[in-house]
């Protein structure tokens, strides 16, 4: 493997990884903060037991989704380095700006939080972890602001004398449309994340009949997010669809293994075969007019193929083939699609049994709530896979390829070592993460009596 | 001052920022068991960073982003150069912030003991290799006239680069000491402050080496840079503070050296960012690498309007937990 490929799978194995820890801070961060102020506005015990309950498994992520985000900050430099030359100037401003305007916000409050029960009045103990939850969303804002960029660049200008793109309006960067659906995007991915494991923890609790006043509760509260949240999040997804096809439509081409151009277009649930070699799988189940709708939301609408795209490009960037990894891309798509479809039916399975209810005692639904908890990490995955792996072979669409952005003075070895040495420690920390997430996920709920002063809020947060 | 200046001495104060709040961390993580005699003294120890150690290393993050999006080309350079250092740099830190929560899950004694050795292990490799990746930065570092790094591994680890971190690692040590001595009582606290009294004379000669080397590194002339003097008597007083158990005053102080140890180098530094031995039209400065005025004007104005606030509201979370710890607190009978 050459370092381009050695550099790109760490990055990929690093911010896949980073991305499992953080849905979870964000849309846990925010619904923590909902039922602390469910406990606040009505003063009832089960919602200050539920706080603290889902308060530890936040706090538990976080310690893992805070130290694999310095990796990703660092890696640019790293493994980057030309990249970072070239671009560091419009791409390292909204990092920069995270930084500051949001994670010291988000690290400092959530010390506070931990720490700060029985010892700060209660409303200012409240404003703490809204400011966590907002810290943590703020955050998202600015790195999806930053590869957005990436995907789609805007506000900048080419400095004659040194031919690097340099920001000349940020403005532009932040009202990005790939930004801003993507962005919105995101959140509603993140909170249907956080609402997916909730239900789940929930429906374990339910099913062993432990505390289910308590926990019927915190089901329903999920259920009442997660619906609501996926409609939104399959809306706003293919919107942002729409937008890509338009700025990078060879993403959206490869993502139907759509090779020759098409007027209306089918969608195809599923084939067998395909990829770059080959041009013909057998396609399965294709509904007509779908893709037409999802790529440019017309009945009829215009999707143009790869074969003719790849042409397009050759003649505007030289020689070369500019059509990314279709199978992955075909394939990354549907995942993404078909685990939110199952999230969805699952929400509304949930709420028909909630109108009956029969929501704490329907054992099927409660099982199969707690496998649920899989499904929206591979979401997620697939998600970024599909809007990553599209952007190929550019690193910045249009300005600089992949193969160009590495760092000339790493060898060969010191990415080998460095991708083992992250594979084993983060495989280490999933596993610790994963056994103290089931336990504090089994345990029993904490007692709502008002602890004595000085103590941790969550069991040993840092004890 | 043009706002290339500005932004050296930002990524300065970040750095030295830095330093001083997570160099106390760092001693904490250090010390935590060498000052305890069982669990709660340990839990007591590492209590007094709580809350606070996570916001403290924000800053770590701010300046090298602060790097990237003001003078990419010193950011590029440098993080692709110190490629296998900042790679165990990381490592250390994950294994630290992690150990933190960790620790305080395990379940056995035997668990919890690796936890800790790892935290202690991490506490010390991270400002050992920062330490050696600035000092490098003054040292000088093969540099081609592409800017790329053109050296190996082994040609980081230079004497007076090895020297900063050890200088570094020393004072992390003697800062933390000051620090838990001013946030605990009892035994805990007796011990920190017998720590340090004795400790002070050494990290004394190491800084005053350090600020000695320093200077005739950066080769500007015979005459003493005030910083790197501010270093020798901040430290001597340190000591002196320390040996008189004036707990307050010998933190403050360590907070002085720590901060003189880290502008002195940067002030060496300045104009350049990175210094080459292939000569001095290699070098890379803060003009040769630094961003367009449009982003330097954008993140000033930022950086002017955000960092108040978050100055603001550290400190309001230091004072909110400035209270002294004691062991009972940490005493759980269903424990150990």
């Amino acid at each position: 493997m050459s370092n381009v490929d050695l550099a790109r799978l760490q990055f990929a194995m690093t911010s896949i990884y980073h991305f499992l820890f953080v849905p979870v801070t964000i849309g846990l961060g925010f619904l923590t903060a909902v039922l602390q102020t469910a406990w606040y506005r009505r003063g009832d015990e089960a919602y200050l037991r539920l706080t603290k309950f889902f308060g530890t498994l936040l706090v538990i992520n976080i310690a893992v989704g805070v130290v694999t985000g310095l990796v990703q900050e660092f890696q640019f430099g790293m493994n980057w380095s030309a990249y970072s030359r070239l671009v560091g100037d419009i791409f390292g401003a909204p990092l920069a700006m995270e930084g500051l305007a949001a994670f010291f916000l988000e690290a400092t409050f959530l010390g506070v939080w931990i720490f700060g029960w029985n010892r700060l009045p209660r409303r200012l103990h409240l404003a703490t972890i809204w400011l966590v939850a907002i810290g943590a969303a703020l955050s998202a804002a600015f790195i999806m602001a930053a590869n957005s960029w990436m995907q789609h660049p805007v506000g900048y200008e080419t400095n004659a004398s040194t031919g690097r793109p340099q920001l000349n309006d940020i403005w532009a960067v932040m009202t990005n449309p790939v930004f801003l659906w993507g962005y919105a995007h995101v959140l509603l991915a993140a909170l249907a994340t956080a609402a997916v494991v909730m239900l789940a923890v929930s429906a374990w609790h339910l099913r062993r009949k432990s505390h289910v006043d308590v926990f019927g509760r915190s089901a329903k509260l999920s259920l009442a997010i997660l619906v609501p949240t996926m409609f939104l999040a399959m809306f706003v997804g293919s919107e942002l669809g729409v937008v890509e096809a338009k700025y990078q439509p060879m993403k959206i081409a490869a993502a139907e293994a759509q090779w020759e151009t098409c007027q209306p277009c089918s969608f195809s649930a599923f084939q067998i075969g395909g990829g770059n070699d080959d041009q013909n799988p057998t396609k399965i189940i294709a509904i007509p007019h779908l893709l037409s709708l999802l790529a440019t939301n017309h009945w009829n609408g215009q999707v143009i193929g790869l074969n003719e795209l790849n042409a397009q490009y050759q003649q505007q960037y030289g020689p070369g083939d500019y059509v990314p990894n279709v199978f992955i891309q075909y394939w990354s798509m549907r995942v993404m699609a078909y685990a939110a479809t199952l999230i969805l039916f699952l929400g509304l399975w949930g709420l028909w049994l909630i109108h009956r209810g029969t929501l704490e005692r329907s054992r099927r639904f409660l099982w199969l709530s707690v496998w649920a908890v899989l499904l929206p990490f591979i979401m997620n995955t697939a998600g970024w896979m599909l809007t990553e792996n599209g952007r190929q072979p550019w690193l910045v669409q249009g300005i600089m390829r992949t193969t160009d952005g590495v760092s000339p003075s790493v060898g060969t070895s010191s990415i080998v070592v460095s991708l083992i040495v992250f594979f084993l420690l983060y495989l280490v920390l999933a596993i610790v993460d994963v056994v103290l997430m089931l336990r504090y996920s089994r345990r029993e709920l904490p007692p709502a009596a008002t602890e004595p002063a000085g103590e941790p809020p969550v069991p040993a947060a840092i004890q | 001052m043009t706002l290339v200046n500005v932004w050296f001495i930002l990524i300065a104060v970040l750095w030295t920022g830095f330093f001083v709040l997570e160099g106390f961390d760092f001693g904490v993580g250090i010390l935590h068991r060498y000052l305890s005699r069982d669990e709660p003294d340990r839990r007591t120890v590492i209590n007094t960073i709580g809350p606070l150690w996570d916001g403290n290393e924000v800053w770590l993050v701010v300046a090298g982003a602060a790097m990237f999006a003001a003078f990419p080309g010193w950011y590029a350079t440098m993080f692709s150069a110190f490629y296998l250092a900042l790679a165990l740099v990381l490592v250390a830190l994950i294994l630290r912030g992690v150990s933190f929560e960790f620790r305080g899950h395990a379940r056995s004694a035997r668990t919890r003991g690796i936890w800790s050795s790892l935290l202690i292990a991490g506490s010390i490799v991270a400002p050992f290799l920062l330490g050696v990746a600035l000092g490098d930065l003054l040292r000088g570092l093969p540099i081609g006239s592409d800017q790329e790094y053109a050296g190996t591994f082994f040609d980081l680890l230079q004497p007076y680069a090895l020297w900063v971190g050890v200088t570094l690692v020393a004072l992390c040590v003697l800062h933390g000491s000051t620090f838990i001595a001013l946030k605990t009582t009892g035994d805990v606290r007796d011990r920190a402050k017998r720590l340090a009294r004795r400790a002070a004379p050494f990290v004394a000669v190491v800084v005053a080496v350090y600020a000695i080397w320093t200077h005739v590194i950066a080769d500007k002339g015979v005459l003493p840079n005030p910083v790197e003097i501010a270093a020798i008597l901040a430290v001597v007083a340190a000591a002196w503070f320390a040996g008189q158990g004036r707990d307050g005053w010998a933190f403050t102080l360590t907070t002085i050296v720590m901060a003189a140890v880290i502008v002195s180098l940067f002030t060496e530094l300045f104009p350049r960012v990175m210094v080459s031995t292939n000569g001095s039209a290699t070098d890379l400065t803060i003009s040769n690498t630094a961003s367009g005025s449009y982003t330097l004007k954008l993140m000033t104005i930022i950086f002017v309007l955000i960092f108040p606030v978050v100055a603001a509201y550290q400190a309001w979370s230091y004072h909110t937990f400035r209270r002294r710890l004691n062991r009972t607190e940490f005493e759980n009978p269903t424990e150990e």
